[in-house]
């Protein structure tokens, strides 16, 4: 068994697990965060996606004891409040979702995405930058839409930051 | 109330909970003392069970309860059954083996669920699973469908001589000979349609929880189909009776056909939790998915088109091996029969039509619907034939087609379906402006100064949706009717909950139904909710599979909303003294025309419940509720372009262009219509270049049986799409509405196989058109 910290969503969360328990199974069994998903058991699909210290890591090839001290952000966490995540916002605005199973670690890489091309993203960049991601809906077609979307959105308020 | 109505681009309201990480899926659920079950699966294809040794099993940590096939057979659990009956065409029934939910005596194909561990934790489940020891006599194995026919082949159902369930016909046999016989050119294919494996991202799951002291059990499953599960599992395998047993399929991550049928690790659940004393809960690993949902497609057919010196089909035969895997799911037997040969005339008038279809067991996973189920495996058929042929001939594929079309409607093909209305010119005339087809022949040219061989393939599908008359299907064999329900609640405050048994797995039924309540009584979409997948709230209901949710679906919907809006009439005619037949009902209000007299909507529905002043024999409240059984099928159709550029030196196709022209009738909501376009062209374009099922011919060893092994498409891995509509209305339901569920994965597979085989002046290529064969097709070409 092992201790484990970890900030999630902002609030530092302590539980003893067992060795083998994955980032995703601490999320979902230990914490209620049913939010991330897991959808393949060879870390291709990326249901599980969430950030961990401001990466995009698949929760399901992490260990918690792995994450122990870490900060870790999932879908639960991203929206400010009532008001939803540019990305999220896009999501359903470009109908980037249908069963909604592949969504939440959609968001959290489409995120993570941006943040590293600060804005810059064109069609071809977001279908490679999606390799980890599986969705058996969409045909992907939304999903890059409300990506370039969101990018967009995104870039001109980090600039507005700056 | 025009921007929320029908034909409006609504955003769903279903999204706020998706994009939040509020969904709630089945593995979501939790109850209290919930424990986990593992599967003991059986890692040979064909193999008798000498022993089954649970005692190291047993003494692992956090155990529970361990059961075997033995025990599920003394508690008298029945076994899985397939709901369809197909006749043979000597007159016999189709030849049924024994499918129990664990196995008894004998394994059939790689994964089947021999033993379950319940253990307090799924890890626990699954380590004691390794432990259970079985002792094995292995039997030689068949995964080929040709191999499993011939003679000597092992044998897997003692109740299925050779391995034949059933060998059906429909059509003329003779007057498609005599056509072929006399015909100025007949064009011939061999033709595989590959197995898939569906892989909704969302593994199947179930939670069975059963309660001692009312006897009721409750099952939370990943279910397209709640009610029809509850009824199969009451009234076939005895798990419970219907009344006490509820079915709640909540969020489900996609279906795609997999998730209609009640597997045995579902029936298992319930079984275990009265076995147990504990809730049991279980969720596939994705490895279970790969080798216990059931697969779709896997047909070999030798077809043939022939045409007169004009260029008219005058006769189209077909010979088809279906592979069923190890047992008959519960809707496999009519997926290649009345789901394909129906659909074989296509878009064309072709007077004679003969289709023979042979059902082969053979030691793989079982077969059943795959989004399009049948009606993929005919378009591929023909849509590969008519290109072939305008090859052959010389003539442009477009203008064979063209010259072939079914103008008249209604039109009776030979393989009994009616086809109500279409406009097939419009559909073509479309997609062909829409790809530039005539800007082609200079983007070829500029391809090859690239090196690139640049290809385009067209395909023009039909298939038939909304299933459908129950009496008709109850005809052809069917064990249910194919009906839909709904129920229209409206509350005193004008609110309303429309309980509908079409279930939305993707589907975005919560918003198109409210559309449609919209529309007609001119309420925001915001004050309607739809109640779906819980059998203890929506009365009964068959599920949505074969897009029939919209035609169906919304058609029972559309008759219960008849319903109150009569009564609404009365009432408000009563309050306003005046005729029921002045009364409109529009804007969020109830208005007499001509005349400033007028309720709001919320008022009429509080007089309905007050009750104060009604008219006489008027009952208080305002629900009412419909059965709509469809009169025919309908007949989405379009056509469908493609355009490839394949790399010689390494065999990769690219997708350059995809233009999808589609006739659904009536859209509620386009940007869902897109999206369900999108995603079966997506599909579709997988099974064309991607996927594949891999046996091990030998030892029926499941060879992709993971992400790594299964090659599904990617973002990377395809192009946006071009989609657009026409539309002829079909005539057939209250909408107008015909179903686009399917559509993609049935109209694109032919068009990309026809462009890459354009590209490569080679017409010899199965699918999956993988780097490997294209590149050898490519310097053989070359050669
Ligand atoms: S669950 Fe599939 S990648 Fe993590
Ligand atoms: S929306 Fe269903 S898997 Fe992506």
């Amino acid at each position: 068994m092992a201790n484990v910290t970890i900030t999630v969503n902002g609030k530092s969360e302590s539980r003893e697990v067992e060795d083998r328990t994955l980032l995703v199974h601490f999320l979902r069994d230990h914490l209620g965060l049913t939010g991330t998903h897991v959808g393949c058991d060879t870390s291709q699909c990326g249901a599980c996606v969430v950030h961990m210290d401001g990466i995009a890591v698949k929760s399901c090839t992490v260990l918690a004891a792995a994450a122990d001290g870490a900060q870790v952000v999932t879908i639960e966490g991203l929206a400010d409040g009532d008001e939803l995540h540019p990305m999220q916002a896009a999501f359903r605005e470009n109908h980037g979702l249908q069963c909604g199973f592949c969504t939440p670690g959609m968001i959290m890489t489409a995120v993570d995405m941006v943040q590293r091309h600060g804005g810059n993203l064109d069609e071809k960049t977001v279908r490679h930058e999606l390799e980890g991601n599986y969705c058996r809906c969409t045909g992907y077609h939304n999903i890059v839409k409300a990506i370039l979307d969101a990018s967009g959105k995104m870039g001109s308020a980090q600039q507005a930051a700056e | 109330m025009g921007m929320e109505g029908i034909g409006a681009r609504v955003t769903r309201k279903e999204d706020k909970r998706f994009i939040t990480g509020r969904g709630r899926y089945t593995d979501d659920m939790t109850v209290p003392g919930m424990a986990h079950a593992g599967f003991v699966r059986s890692p040979h294809a064909h193999a008798k069970i000498k022993s089954i040794d649970t005692t190291a099993a047993s003494a692992k940590p956090g155990v529970i309860k361990i059961l075997t096939g033995a025990e599920l057979a003394a508690d008298g659990i029945g076994n899985l059954i397939c709901g369809w009956m197909i006749h043979s065409k000597d007159g016999s029934p189709m030849n049924m083996g024994a499918y129990p939910a664990l196995a008894q005596e004998v394994v059939r194909h790689v994964g089947q669920p021999v033993v379950v561990v319940v253990a307090e934790t799924a890890a626990q489940a699954r380590d004691a699973a390794d432990a259970v020891a079985i002792e094995w006599e292995e039997l030689p194995a068949v995964v080929d469908v040709t191999k499993a026919i011939a003679d000597g082949a092992p044998q897997l159902h003692p109740e299925a001589t050779n391995n034949l369930i059933y060998d059906w016909e429909i059509g003329e046999g003779a007057a498609v000979d005599s056509a072929i016989a006399g015909a100025a050119h007949v064009t011939k294919l061999d033709i595989t349609n590959n197995r898939l494996i569906p892989n909704a991202i969302e593994p199947r799951a179930a939670l069975g929880v059963y309660d001692p002291a009312e006897e009721h059990y409750t099952l939370w499953t990943t279910s397209q189909n709640p009610h029809v599960a509850r009824l199969v599992m009451s009234a076939f395998y005895n798990v419970a009776p219907e009344h006490k047993l509820r079915v709640i399929a909540p969020d489900v991550g996609g279906g795609f056909g997999s998730k209609i049928y009640i597997y045995p690790e579902e029936i298992v659940c319930l079984w275990a939790s009265k076995r147990s004393g504990v809730p049991v809960k279980w969720v596939a690993d994705r490895s279970e998915s790969f080798m216990s949902d059931a697969h779709g497609r896997d047909h070999v057919t030798h077809a043939e088109l022939a045409f007169d010196a004009d260029n008219r089909m005058v006769g189209l035969k077909v010979d088809t091996i279906a592979n069923f895997g190890a047992y008959m799911s519960l809707f496999s037997s009519a997926v290649p029969t009345y789901l394909y040969a129906t659909l074989l005339s296509g878009q064309y008038v072709i007077p004679a039509i003969h289709c023979n279809v042979r059902a082969v067991y053979t030691n793989t996973v079982p077969v059943d619907a795959y989004r399009g189920a049948g009606r993929p495996e005919a378009t591929y058929v023909l849509e590969r034939l008519v290109e072939t042929a305008a090859r052959e001939l010389g003539v442009s594929p477009a203008e064979l087609r063209r010259k072939n079309f079914i103008t008249e409607f209604p039109y009776q093909t030979p393989v009994i379906m009616a086809y109500d209305a279409g406009g097939y010119e419009a559909s073509l005339d479309a997609a062909m402006k829409a790809a530039d087809y005539q800007g082609f022949a200079a983007r070829r040219a500029d391809a090859e100064k690239r090196g690139k061989r640049r290809g385009i393939g067209m395909s023009c599908y039909i298939e038939a949706c909304g299933i459908a008359p129950s009496q008709a299907v109850g005809s052809l064999g069917a064990g249910v009717g194919l009906w839909e329900s709904a129920e229209v609640r409206v509350n005193p405050v004008g609110t309303i909950e429309v309980l509908t048994g079409s279930h939305s797995h993707g589907q975005s039924h919560e918003t198109t139904f409210a559309q449609l309540v919209s529309d007609r009584l001119g309420i925001p979409v915001d004050n309607v909710s739809v109640v779906h997948g819980d059998t203890d709230k929506v009365q009964f209901g068959m599920g949505t599979y074969g897009s029939r949710s919209g035609a169906v679906g919304m058609s029972a919907i559309a008759k219960a909303l008849d319903k109150v809006e009569t009564k609404v009439r009365t009432i408000a005619a009563h309050l306003l003294e005046a005729s029921e037949s002045d009364v409109e009902i529009a804007d969020g209000e109830v208005r007499i025309a001509g005349t400033d007299k007028k309720l709001g909507w919320h008022e009429v529905c509080l007089a309905a419940y007050t009750a104060h002043n009604l008219p006489a024999d008027l009952e208080p409240g305002l629900k009412e509720g419909a059965f709509y059984d469809p009169t025919n099928f309908t007949f989405p159709a379009g056509c469908y372009i493609c355009e490839v550029e394949v790399d010689p030196d390494t065999g990769k196709t690219e997708i350059v262009q995809f233009v999808a022209a589609d006739d659904f009738g009536r859209l509620i909501n386009p940007m869902v219509v897109e999206g369900q376009v999108h995603g079966g062209v997506a599909q579709g374009v997988g099974q064309a270049l991607l996927e594949g099922c891999v046996y091990d011919q030998e030892n029926g060893q499941l060879v992709s049986a993971t992400y790594n092994d299964y090659s599904m498409p990617r973002a990377g891995d395809l192009p946006s799409f071009d989609v657009s509509t026409t539309e002829t209305l079909c005539p057939g339901n209250p909408l107008g509405m015909k179903g686009c569920g399917e559509a993609g994965a049935i109209g694109s597979p032919p068009a990309v196989i026809n462009a890459i085989t354009d590209a490569l002046g080679n017409n010899d290529l199965t699918m999956p058109a993988t780097p490997q064969k294209v590149w050898q097709l490519a310097q053989s070409a070359a050669g």
